[in-house]
């Protein structure tokens, strides 16, 4: 042949397929392991999976793109630890699908809001944000209080979650609809930031 | 991490390098016999040569292979083999947090052997303090410390639990949590609405007199345990009194009658835990400093 290379060159299959065995390597080396990684896929200490409540709340925070403007990861800096508290670790997220690491901080992390506000705080600043933070740029969320759960979806969604291996009991499925009947989104919505990191306390 | 994964990362690691310094060598020497054109030809005389890379643009190749050979040798990256620096992400931050609390977790440490009312007094600490409040109390109780509806003025001299310099450590350090029962199913709308106007009554507001009187008699029952037969309130419990114009949630009779009937539950969150005794004996300073008076606690800047 005159060039070597020029099977390659001339294959765009052939080159298709080795591209994609140059990329895998990444992937292979970096993510793959982290699958079989007890610190990765195992609960950290005191983690446990979110309330019936709760975890329609995240539905909401979902829904309504909070993390288009909140990440929930406190990098291992101190500037980020001194102001949110300890970072993040990867067992606090192994209930969570899909995560909420987020990319983007229009607003402050959310990772360790949990205790941060009381409840009522937190009510009165998705109603309108200027009414606490005066200089705030977050959207009022005002509707959330007019809308309530559907407890007949609740169920659905928790079973959805032990399908994916979120370690919820039969019973916590029957239990789910009673929890969330007649709570507002406000509700739900509060419920579940107000659970956010705490299961990782103190350390500054 | 496993002896298998370890294994694993180091071996496709090992290949991946192996392999593009392979691809390089492969792609930039000539093959016995090879051309020294491609056999395009354009326009009759125009040919392609069949040039290796230039050497320079070469040895940036070998260069970056070099540097991921003695990027793995120093730092983590050969599965289980930690690099010869023993760097690791969790170490730097450890290190820059120690860093931190040595110089800064002394100057706190300094003032908080003070006591709050000597701190209160000394422009540093008031400094430290503010942006200790700025930081952590701002969101509820507002930049200036004035609060807002349902959230204390803190500059004023009016205190729910109490203002002596102690207390608002202790109140700092612990959280309060203050709880009003709902009373809506126990006095029913009648008596919701009687309460009201006895309350408006103690306020010294204007009043329906038959309905406060009858509201009375249910005061002092119901009402009178926490904030006193006078309204006047009680610290100890942080029932507020009744009889000024100083209102934390709404002091309009719709909002006197929907807080009697359904009950309040305000809560300060704990602060001790995130910030430190140190610390927060600072920040008590500095909110000290707020109610003794204006431009004390103000003008630190």
């Amino acid at each position: 042949m005159a060039h070597a290379h020029e099977v390659v060159e001339k294959n765009v299959g052939l080159l298709g397929v080795l591209v994609a065995i140059a990329i895998s390597f990444g992937g292979l080396v970096e993510i793959v392991p982290l699958f079989f990684s007890a610190d990765i896929n195992q609960p950290s200490p005191g983690v446990t999976p979110y309330s019936a409540l709760a975890l329609e709340g995240r539905d909401i925070y979902l829904r309504e793109g909070c993390y288009g403007c909140h990440s929930q990861m406190i990098r291992p800096f101190r500037a980020e630890t001194e102001r949110y508290g300890h970072y993040s670790l990867a067992g606090e997220s192994v209930y969570d699908h899909p995560f909420q690491f987020g990319s983007k901080r229009t607003g402050p992390d959310l990772a360790r809001v949990g205790g941060r506000y009381s409840d009522e705080w937190h009510r009165i600043h998705l109603m309108n944000p200027r009414d606490v933070v005066p200089e705030s740029n977050m959207p009022r969320y005002s509707w959330l209080a007019d809308s309530t759960i559907d407890p007949e979806k609740t169920v659905g969604k928790l079973r959805a979650m032990q399908t994916l291996g979120v370690p919820y009991s039969d019973e916590d499925i029957a239990a789910a609809s009673a929890q969330v009947e007649g709570k507002t989104e406000l509700q739900a919505l509060i419920a579940y930031l107000q659970g956010l990191g705490t299961a990782v306390r103190g350390a500054r | 991490m496993s002896n298998f994964w370890g294994w694993f990362i180091s071996i496709i690691t090992v290949i991946n390098i192996a392999g593009c310094l392979w691809l390089i060598r492969w792609t930039s020497k000539k093959a016995p016999g090879e051309e020294d054109t491609t056999g395009h030809v354009w326009d009759g005389d125009l040919k392609e040569l069949n040039n290796p890379l230039p050497r320079w643009w070469l040895w940036t190749f070998y260069l970056t292979i070099a540097f991921a050979v003695i990027y793995l040798v120093i730092f983590p990256g050969m599965g289980k083999f930690g690099g010869t620096s023993g760097w690791t992400q969790v170490g730097q931050y450890d290190q820059e947090v120690q860093a931190a609390e040595a110089k800064y977790g002394e100057l706190f440490a300094r003032m908080a052997a003070t006591d709050i009312e000597t701190l209160a007094m000394d422009e540093n600490a008031l400094r430290a303090g503010r942006n200790l409040f700025v930081n952590n109390c701002a969101m509820c109780h507002g930049s200036d410390g004035r609060g807002a509806r349902s959230f204390p003025n803190l500059t004023d001299s009016e205190w729910m639990y109490g203002g002596d310099p102690s207390t608002i450590e202790l109140s700092i350090m612990m959280g309060r949590n203050g709880v009003m029962p709902a009373w809506g199913p126990a006095l029913g709308a009648d008596g919701v609405a009687q309460v009201t106007e006895h309350v408006l009554e103690l306020n010294g507001r204007e009043h329906d007199a038959t309905l406060a009187a009858a509201g009375t008699e249910k005061f002092a029952m119901f009402c009178a345990a926490c904030h006193g037969p006078q309204g006047k309130g009680n610290q100890a419990l942080g029932a507020p009194d009744l009889t000024n114009d100083i209102w934390l949630h709404s002091g309009s009779r719709e909002g006197i009658a929907q807080t009697i009937s359904g009950g309040l539950n305000n809560r300060m969150p704990a602060q001790g835990e995130i910030l430190g005794e140190d610390r927060v004996r600072v920040l008590a300073a500095y909110v000290y400093s707020l109610s003794l008076g204006g431009e004390r606690g103000t003008n630190t800047e």
